[in-house]
Order: structure tokens, then C-alpha cells, then sequence
């Protein structure tokens, strides 16, 4: 029969150490059962809850009851019990519960995870590299998938047969034979055309970052894809150098790759950029010394380094194609650049096939929450 | 492209390894990629960019080498063959060609040459001693061709070294002549062609368009219908070579042959680029003459070759050679600012630097007078490359090597440009990851069929597609999605929700358009797993699916809610790929914004789903347009609410909007929230009509609620209920 507090007749001092003993001995005794966490919150609130527990009651049952000549001893006693009944009940809920078998859980049961999506490797590799721009001042632009020759080509410099436009592998839309050459549509092979769209629209100085889709007649197979993901760079000014250029990149790798990364930069050839240039970057697998353990680093070829991206300064003549909106080469200068995505994800992420970036695996996916 | 180290150092006395040579060759973009053999057969692997077609030979790269090295290069002999020597035009090409060949000056020019100054300014005709003439009809397309004629030559194998050094860099050795073309091409990158002359008729050739309605077989067997706009190389009677591209097969050398003609021309690079195209040839002679060859090597190249076939087959020039110049190439001396050289590179090279570097390639300096440095550069004839400023400005850079030069931040002005659609795309994505579907990215084709099935726009066509399944680029990104679905579920992966992002092509006249999309999808057993326990309506499972349903809705409602928007309507106009009374279209003022639901079993059994889908299609286009939800704090209720619940059976056709306006027509202002708690069909509940358990909540922000006033609400809202035909239940 559990404890409850008695109304009181009796206020002599007799009666009250008798009903305090009482109290204690049954706290006592209730301080001793073993308890879950459940059983320990119940004799809290028992014992201490503001509302109906056992110190609330004595406070209505014991103090305000008591008549007013005992009032002032009732009082006194009431309190110097309420401190301990507050002291052994903490202490009480300090000592450890026994264990018990039926209420303590099994903690080494799998947690209960609740399912989260995992942003695709290729989108999650382009964010971070424009978040790297956008820290740096650059503003994020945008363009058409089907472009124009003109876009695509002409106005980066690549003549019409030049042999240049053979390394692009384009995809080409039917029905384009009736149109002027520079109006035929085709699927961009790079994200550079923005580059001109966004000097079209913008005098300088301009910094941007051009994430986005490109296409290239390139059957699918380990390392190719039809469809890939490129970054695009441009920043134009009265002041940029070649210097410049390297100093941002170089910047850029530290940011994505860390700060003990190290570029190099050889020289290279397209049309839109002159001088122009592919940069190295440390291998960020095997840390530039070209092997893992004590076997060859594969992703660097064993060399330290890995091509990550097409750089140079714009070429005047793409400058010329923009000059009526302040472009003029004798006054301006700028850098672009440009690097392939997929490969970049794949390199990171240690794949070995480039088709798992567009088959929607889930259990490929999942592994990049 | 594969080079012999050995070759190379014939022409410079390197004074490293080769393993130092292919990395500093390499880090003035003369790219070695990798290195291969040993000792006098190391192959380098190299990597030469369009734009340099003068080093993709030996001594092209033996000239780079020298370059870099500031060490001589050497000529290559020519002391077997007599070399035309230039004389009376006072053509500056050659004077520059890449000859550096005292034996090639000290030749005699006995053949007649007609030149530019020839008769007809469209033709240049030139003749040897014997007679036999050289007509270049097309000059555009043919600026100079040189010939030599070689008598009494015995066709046979080449010599063992001629033959191993073709071997290394992967050249298959034929016989002695032809091999002598190909050696000299790979020694100093001059393409040439060797006829038998016995073959040709007429005693002449004639550079010259085709004909419509020629025809020519080339060496590789192929009979070509020739087109007006081929450039050729005929005799007096008939087509004998694709100029620059390949021989014919009837003139070819053959082990009957005795006497050859020896061309060495130079072919305009779009004229000879053309002409390969439209025959789907690339051959190293049209590779190199659409890069630009060296106008001024045509004399050494014909020297080399006649030299070497006389080498191993015997035989006698004759004559000398007949060079027929139909025009000169300009190469106008460029002008080169020390200052702008400054001003792209950034680095204050010396002046002097500068100068030795361009010396170095070649180049010649003339100082022009005027306040600031500057000078005037003439170009050598291997070098067409160079045509302004900012290309010696490279070739300076080049040399100096890039990685020489200071790396700087720029100090920029102007600000930054938001792009609002970045941080839109960014919430819908980050709102779907957090639902718990995986982003996917697929391809952007699709075939003819899905098209048909999955979009109603005009499609976008490709001219030459990877395939007949990938010739059109999509409408709608639901194939791809759905494939991705049975891309899982066939490998055993039933839990499946995916979304994608990406834009769709629409063909629109005689343009295109395209149109930012957001396409998810969920099979029902990962549905039904991510169920939340509460979430659970139906108790009945009188009308399966219903909570799927509410589950993938959920989903889309989470997505646009994330934008401003009025509120949401419904209505079943989905298309025809989702299953009727399943699937619902999403309006905003009366404009579709969103359409999902179960997939119609049609499609699913066409794709061979192995389970029931759910989709759902959002025109992000269209949600981008509204701004992002403002997000504005709203106090906290200080007083305590009520709940009550109420239990109605109701006739089917009254639905759970119908029940939500009416309520909502009572301007209870206390109405905190309303909505189903339990559905039930079937059972004691009578077929056609449904039990349904709703709750109210009341609470209002200044005062506890009375009992009187909860109660005059649940009263007319019971009474609401009841006109729309509801019967309460106990
Ligand atoms: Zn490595």
C-alpha cells in the first residue's frame, strides 16, 4: 500500500515528528526500488511534481491546515523537511538502477534511419567548384543547350572548316541545310558560347562562372559519354594578365583540392584563347608522389599530376565579335577557362566507370548522401 | 603521333635524355605523352595541337628543341639530289623556308618558271627542259607545285634502315618510292606524291577542279564520283589524285614502273579539307595541308625525295625540277609592342629576352622607330600560325614557360549579378533531397517512341544521332526517369524514389525552345515504407492507393511550397500517361504548374515495371517565376486549444475539398486547423458512401477559449456537413 500524506488532527509535536517519520520511512523505501528511466520519472513527479506531488500536498495538507498558534512550528518543520525530502530524492535518482533485463533496450540494435536523398556527384562536384567562383566574385551565368554555329564557333574563333571544329565531335539538329551557316543549330560542344552571349549583354568588366550541359557525338562507354558537364570561366577587365589567370586557378585547386595543392601549366592550343594552356594540378589521390602504398597511383598515370582544365587568355579576335559593346582588345584583356566535370567527379570519387553517373543506380546514388 | 628520340637528335645536339627532352619539349607544348622503347627506338608518344602542323615531323620538333635549347640546328642534306636554288622573283617565302640548307641554295634553278606573271592570271604554267608542263588552273586552290621527274628508276624494297625508321613510328613500308615520300613527310613534314609517269597521258598535269561527272579511283581501291568542287590533280585527260588528300590508283607506282613524276605542292588547307570530307578521307597528307604546310619546303621535300629514290632504285633526274608558282602566300611582317607584351603576360620581361626568344623560333626583328620599343617580325614560311601580335606575344610566353611567370590575383571592378534562378533551383533541389529522393541526371536523347508517348510539344531533331533510340533530344524527362526506375527495380532495387532537374527541348518553328523541368518519381514499396504511422487515412484499405497518392502529392505540395504562391487547385485534367482518378493536374490562378500520380498501367507494363509508380512533373519554368516564400514569423498561441472531432458518413460523389470550402465558409476565425483523421469503406458502411473522422482545432491568440462558443462552432459546422449530405455518426 503505497504512501499518501494523512490530514492532520494533531499538530502537537509529538504527532508531527511521527507523521515526518513516517513520511521519510516511506521515501525511504521508494528511494530503494530499482527503476527505468520511466519508473525513475514517476518517482520524481511523485515525490517533487509542482502540481499533486507529495511536498505540494504536505504544503496543503500540513501547513495551511494548521492552526494558527502552530502555524510558526508546523512551518519550520515543514520546510527543514521539504530541503531533505528534496535532497534524498536527487540522491535517490543519482544512483545508478539496478540493471534489469525486462526494461533495459537492446542498444545494439541498427538505428531506424529515415531516408535522405544524396545529391548527384556530378551536380554536388559543380556546385562546390562555382561556390569556389562565387567567393571570389564571380556571378553565375547561364546558357542555351542548342546554340548556333555562330555561338559555338564563329565567334570563338573557330572558322568555318577549320580543322579545329574536328576535335568537337558535334551533334548537329536535321534540317539545318536551308539556314545561313552561322544560324544552323547545333548541340553546344562546350560551355564557351556563353562566354559571348554574356559579353553581348554585359559591357565590362565581367567575372562569371558558366556551370552547364554540353554534347558530343562520343559513344557511351567507360570514360565517354554523349552528354558531360562542364565549367566555364571568363573575366575580363582593363588589367588582366596571363599572370592573373594563373594566380586564380591556382587559388581555385587550393580552394576544392586544398591548400598543399600545387598547379603547372603547359601550353596548349585553342581558338579562343591565345596564349593558352591545360593546367596540372597535384594529384589529389596519391598527393603528387605518384603512388598509393607501394602501388602506382593510377588516376595520375603515376606522373603526380592531373590534367583538370583549358585555360588562356581571350584572343582578340573573339574580342572582336563584342568590341560594339566595349570590348575593345587594345583596352581590355581577360582569361577563360574551362574544365570537365564528370571527370573531375569521377577522379574524386575514385569511379571507374563513367556510365554510372546517368543509369540512376540507387545504390550508386546513395552512397553520396 | 608517334616520333623517333634518335631521328630527332639527327637534326640537334640535344644535351639532355630523352626523358628530359620529352618533358621540356613537353612544357613548350610540344607534348610528349609518353615514352616508349629503348635506346635508338625510343618512341615518343606526342600530342601536337591543330595549330602547329609544322612540328608534326622530326625536324619540325628538332626545331623546337633547338629553340628551347638555344643550340643550332642542322640542314637536312640533300647532297645526292640537285635542289632548285631561288632566284629571280625575290619571293621572301623562300627565302625564309624552312630549308636552312646551304646545299639547297647552292642547287641550280634551270626549269622555267612562269609564276604569277604568267599569261592567263587564272593558270600558271610551268615546264621542264623534256617538255612536260605543269598547269595550276585553280590558283586559289594550289599556290605552288614543284615536280621533279626521275628516269630509269628500278622499283624494289626500301632499305633496311629506311624501312625499321618508317617501322618505329608506326609507318608500314611499301617500296622504295613510295616509301622515299612517305620518310621525307615524317623527317620534315612535307606531304609529296609520287606518279608513274609512264601513266600519265598527255604530258602534262593540271591542278584544277573536277568536272562534274569524273570520276577517280583512289589508291585505297575506291571508285569517287568526283564533285565541281574537288580539287585535283589531272593529266591532259582525266583525274589522277585528290589533291592533298590521296593518289589515284591507275597512275600509282608499281614494281613495272620505270619513270616517276614527284609532286610537291602546296594545297590551300580549306580546298584540300573539303575535298577530304566530302570522300570521308583523312589521310597524314590532307591532315597536314588543312593545318598549312610550308609554302616555302616544296623544293626541299621534291629534292628529298627524288634523292632518296635514287638512293635504292637507281635512276636519273631529269632535268631539273619544274616549279610552278601560281601565287604567294602573305606573310606580312607582324608588329610586336613590347608593351602589349607586358600588358597580357603581366611579367616585365626584358626587352632583350624577349628578342632572344623570337630569334630563337626563327623569327627576324626589326626595330621600327617611335618612342616606344617596337618591332617589326617577319614570319617564317613554316610558320602560318603566326598571323598577329598576340601570337608572337604566346610564342614569347611559350618559351619564357609558363610557369615562370608569377602567379597574381587581378583587382577587379564592378559588383556581382544574382542569379535569382540558382537559388530557386538550389530550394527545390535541397527540398526533394530532403524527402528523400536521390538526384539522377540523365541523358538528354530520347527515341521516337517516348516522344510520341510522353510529349506534346514539336521535337527537336538531331542530323546525325548515335542512334536510331537517341535521335531526338527529350521533351519531357520522364523516359529517362522511367528508365532509371526499371534500371533499379531490374536489379533487385525496390525502394526507389529519384528526381531529376534538367531542362527539355522544344522545337518551335524554326528555332528552339528550352524549358527548365523538375520530374520525380517513387515506386510504391518505397512509398509505402516511408509511410509515417499517422499518415494513414484509409483504415479500410477500401480504396487502395489513396495514401500513396497522398504521399507523392505531399511531396509536390513540399516542392512549390517553398515559392509564394496562391493557393493550389486541382483538378484530374492529367495526361493520358497517368492512370485516370489516380493522378491530378496542380494550377496556380488557373495555370498548370504541376502534374503527378500513378503511372498508367499501360506504360507500366510497356516498360516492364515490376511494381506500381509514382510520378509526378513540375514546370520549374513556370515555379521560378514566382519569388521564394518570404518567411515571416508568426507569435506563438499563448492559450490553450480544443480539439474536436467529428464523425459523418457521406455519399462518394462529396469530396474532401467540397467538405474544406464549406468549412471554410464559416469565417471561424478561431479555426486553427481542419482535416481527415480516418477513412473507412466497407463494413457496416454502406456501399457508395464513405465514414469519415475530421477534427477541428480551435484556438484563438487573445483569450482561453469558453465552452458555449466551441460548441456554437461544432454545431455549425455539423450543420455544414449536413447540407452537403453528410449523416453524423455517434
Ligand atoms: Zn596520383
Amino acid at each position: 500500500m503505497a504512501y499518501t500524506v494523512p490530514k492532520l488532527k494533531d499538530f502537537s509535536p509529538a504527532a508531527l515528528d511521527g507523521a515526518v517519520a513516517e513520511l521519510l520511512s516511506a521515501l525511504e523505501e521508494e528511494s530503494a526500488q530499482p527503476g527505468n528511466a520511466d519508473a525513475r520519472k514517476a518517482f520524481r513527479d511523485r515525490w517533487l511534481a509542482r502540481k499533486d506531488g507529495i511536498l505540494t500536498q504536505i504544503n496543503e495538507l500540513w501547513l495551511k491546515a494548521a492552526p494558527k498558534d502552530a502555524k510558526r512550528d508546523v512551518g519550520q518543520r515543514v520546510n527543514k523537511l521539504k530541503a531533505e525530502v528534496e535532497q534524498k530524492v536527487e540522491a535517490a535518482l543519482e544512483k545508478k538502477p539496478a540493471a534489469s533485463a525486462d526494461t533495459s533496450l537492446d542498444i545494439s540494435l541498427p538505428g531506424i534511419r529515415r531516408p535522405i536523398g544524396a545529391e548527384h556527384p556530378i551536380i554536388r562536384t559543380m556546385n562546390e567548384i562555382v561556390g569556389v567562383f562565387k567567393n571570389l566574385g564571380y556571378s553565375v551565368a547561364e546558357g542555351p543547350v542548342i546554340e548556333t554555329d555562330y555561338y559555338n564557333f564563329e565567334a570563338l574563333n573557330f572558322p568555318p572548316n577549320h580543322p579545329a571544329r574536328d576535335t568537337q565531335d558535334t551533334l548537329f539538329l536535321a534540317n539545318q541545310e536551308t539556314k545561313p551557316r552561322r544560324e544552323q543549330l547545333l548541340l553546344r560542344t562546350h560551355t564557351s558560347p556563353v562566354q559571348i552571349r554574356t559579353m553581348e549583354k554585359m559591357r565590362p568588366p565581367v567575372r562569371i562562372v558558366i556551370p552547364g550541359k554540353v554534347h558530343r557525338n562520343d559513344p557511351p562507354d567507360a570514360s565517354h559519354s554523349p552528354m558531360f558537364h562542364q565549367v566555364e570561366g571568363l573575366a575580363v577587365d582593363t588589367n588582366i594578365t596571363f599572370g592573373d589567370l594563373k594566380g586564380t586557378l591556382d587559388h581555385a585547386m587550393k580552394a576544392l583540392f586544398g591548400s598543399s595543392a600545387k598547379t603547372a601549366f603547359r601550353p596548349s592550343f585553342f581558338p579562343f584563347t591565345e596564349p593558352s594552356a591545360e593546367m596540372y594540378v597535384s594529384c589529389f589521390i596519391c598527393g603528387g608522389s605518384g603512388k598509393r602504398g607501394s602501388d602506382p597511383c593510377r588516376p595520375c598515370k603515376q606522373t603526380g599530376w592531373i590534367e583538370i582544365l583549358g585555360c588562356g587568355m581571350v584572343d582578340p579576335n573573339v574580342f572582336e565579335f563584342v568590341k560594339h559593346n566595349g570590348y575593345d582588345p587594345e583596352k581590355v584583356s581577360g582569361f577563360a577557362f574551362g574544365m570537365g566535370i564528370d571527370r573531375i567527379a569521377m577522379l574524386k570519387y575514385g569511379l571507374d566507370d563513367l556510365q554510372l553517373f546517368f543509369q540512376g543506380d540507387v545504390r550508386f546514388l546513395e552512397q553520396f548522401g | 603521333m608517334k616520333l623517333s628520340a634518335q631521328w630527332i637528335r639527327e637534326f640537334v645536339d640535344v644535351p639532355v635524355d630523352n626523358g628530359r627532352l620529352a618533358e621540356d619539349l613537353t612544357s613548350i607544348g610540344i607534348a610528349v605523352e609518353g615514352i616508349s622503347g629503348e635506346g635508338a627506338n625510343t618512341v615518343f608518344e606526342m600530342e601536337i595541337g591543330t595549330n602547329r602542323p609544322d612540328a608534326m615531323n622530326h625536324y619540325g620538333v628538332a626545331r623546337e628543341a633547338a629553340a628551347f635549347y638555344g643550340i643550332a640546328l642542322k640542314p637536312i642534306e640533300t647532297s645526292g639530289a640537285k635542289a632548285p636554288r631561288e632566284s629571280e622573283s625575290g619571293n621572301a617565302a623562300l627565302k625564309r623556308s624552312s630549308t636552312q640548307n646551304p646545299a639547297a641554295e647552292a642547287g641550280s634553278h634551270s626549269g622555267s618558271r612562269s609564276g604569277t606573271a604568267g599569261a592567263a592570271p587564272s593558270r600558271s604554267t610551268s615546264s621542264a627542259g623534256s617538255g612536260f608542263a605543269i598547269v595550276i588552273d585553280d590558283k586559289d586552290g594550289c599556290a605552288r607545285y614543284t615536280a621533279q621527274i626521275v628516269r630509269g628508276v628500278k622499283i624494289a624494297n626500301s632499305p633496311e634502315h629506311l624501312a625499321s625508321r618508317l617501322a618505329l613510328v608506326d609507318q608500314r613500308a611499301i617500296n622504295n618510292a613510295a616509301d622515299a615520300s612517305n620518310y621525307t613527310l615524317w623527317e620534315m613534314g612535307h606531304p609529296t606524291h609520287a606518279f608513274d609517269l609512264d601513266l600519265l597521258q598527255g604530258g602534262k598535269i593540271v591542278v584544277r577542279r573536277a568536272r562534274d561527272g569524273e570520276t577517280l579511283k583512289t589508291l585505297d581501291g575506291v571508285d569517287r564520283k568526283l564533285s565541281s568542287e574537288d580539287l585535283i590533280i589531272a593529266d591532259a585527260n582525266r583525274p589522277v589524285a585528290l589533291a592533298g588528300v590521296m593518289g589515284g590508283f591507275d597512275t600509282m607506282i608499281t614494281d613495272k614502273t620505270k619513270n616517276i613524276l614527284i609532286e610537291s605542292a602546296w594545297f590551300d588547307p580549306v580546298a584540300v579539307r573539303k575535298t577530304a570530307k566530302r570522300h570521308g578521307l583523312h589521310t597524314d597528307a590532307s591532315h597536314r595541308f588543312e593545318r598549312g604546310a610550308d609554302y616555302g619546303a616544296t623544293s626541299l621535300a621534291c629534292a628529298l625525295v627524288s634523292q632518296r629514290i635514287m638512293e635504292s632504285g637507281g635512276g636519273e633526274l631529269e632535268g631539273s625540277q619544274i616549279d610552278a608558282v601560281a601565287r604567294e602566300i602573305d606573310q606580312a611582317p607582324v608588329v610586336l609592342r613590347i608593351s602589349q607584351v607586358h600588358r597580357m603576360l603581366g611579367s616585365k620581361l626584358e626587352t632583350h629576352q624577349i628578342l632572344a626568344i623570337l630569334k630563337r623560333l626563327g623569327f627576324e626583328l626589326v626595330p621600327e622607330p617611335g618612342a616606344q620599343p617596337e618591332f617589326s617580325v617577319q614570319i617564317p614560311s613554316w610558320r602560318l600560325d603566326i598571323e598577329r601580335e598576340i601570337d608572337l606575344i604566346e610564342e614569347v610566353a611559350r618559351l619564357h614557360g609558363y610557369n615562370n611567370f608569377a602567379n597574381t590575383l587581378p583587382s577587379f571592378s564592378g559588383g556581382v549579378v544574382e542569379n535569382p534562378e540558382t537559388a530557386k533551383a538550389a530550394k527545390a533541389r535541397s527540398t526533394l533531397l530532403a524527402l528523400g529522393y536521390n538526384e539522377a541526371v540523365s541523358l538528354s536523347f530520347v527515341s521516337n517512341e517516348d516522344a510520341e508517348t510522353f510529349s506534346s510539344t514539336p521535337v527537336v531533331e538531331l542530323a546525325n544521332p548515335l542512334s536510331e533510340e537517341a535521335s531526338l533530344m527529350r521533351g519531357s524527362l520522364l523516359p529517362g526517369m522511367l528508365e532509371m526506375v526499371a534500371f533499379n527495380l531490374n536489379r533487385g532495387t525496390d525502394y526507389v524514389r529519384l528526381f531529376e532537374m534538367g531542362d527539355i527541348y522544344e522545337g518551335s518553328g524554326f528555332g528552339t525552345a528550352e524549358h527548365a523541368r523538375i520530374c520525380f518519381a517513387a515506386t510504391a514499396s518505397a512509398l509505402n515504407r516511408d509511410m509515417p504511422q499517422g499518415g494513414v487515412l484509409d483504415k479500410s484499405k477500401g480504396e487502395a492507393g489513396l495514401d500513396l497518392f497522398r504521399s507523392i502529392k505531399g511531396d509536390v505540395e513540399r516542392v512549390l511550397d517553398a515559392f509564394e504562391h496562391n493557393t493550389l487547385q486541382y483538378d484530374d485534367k492529367s495526361s493520358e500517361y497517368y492512370e485516370p482518378g489516380r493522378s491530378a493536374r496542380v494550377l496556380v490562378n488557373g495555370a498548370p504548374l504541376a502534374q503527378f500520380g500513378l503511372l498508367h498501367p499501360q506504360v507500366v507494363t510497356r516498360r516492364k515495371l515490376r511494381q506500381d509508380v509514382y510520378v509526378a512533373e513540375i514546370n520549374a519554368e513556370e515555379l521560378y517565376k514566382h519569388s521564394l516564400r518570404l518567411i515571416r514569423y508568426e507569435p506563438l498561441p499563448k492559450y490553450p486549444g480544443v480539439e474536436r472531432d467529428f464523425s459523418f458518413l457521406f455519399p462518394d460523389k462529396v469530396t474532401f475539398d467540397q467538405i474544406e470550402k464549406a468549412v471554410q465558409g464559416l469565417v471561424i476565425t478561431e479555426l486553427r486547423s481542419f482535416g481527415p483523421v480516418e477513412i473507412f469503406r466497407g463494413g457496416s458502411v454502406l456501399a457508395g458512401s464513405y465514414s469519415i473522422l475530421l477534427r477541428a482545432k480551435f484556438q484563438s491568440h487573445d483569450r482561453t477559449l469558453r465552452e458555449d462558443e466551441v460548441n456554437d462552432w461544432t454545431a455549425r459546422i455539423v450543420s455544414e456537413m449536413q447540407k452537403l449530405g453528410g449523416t453524423q455518426r455517434a
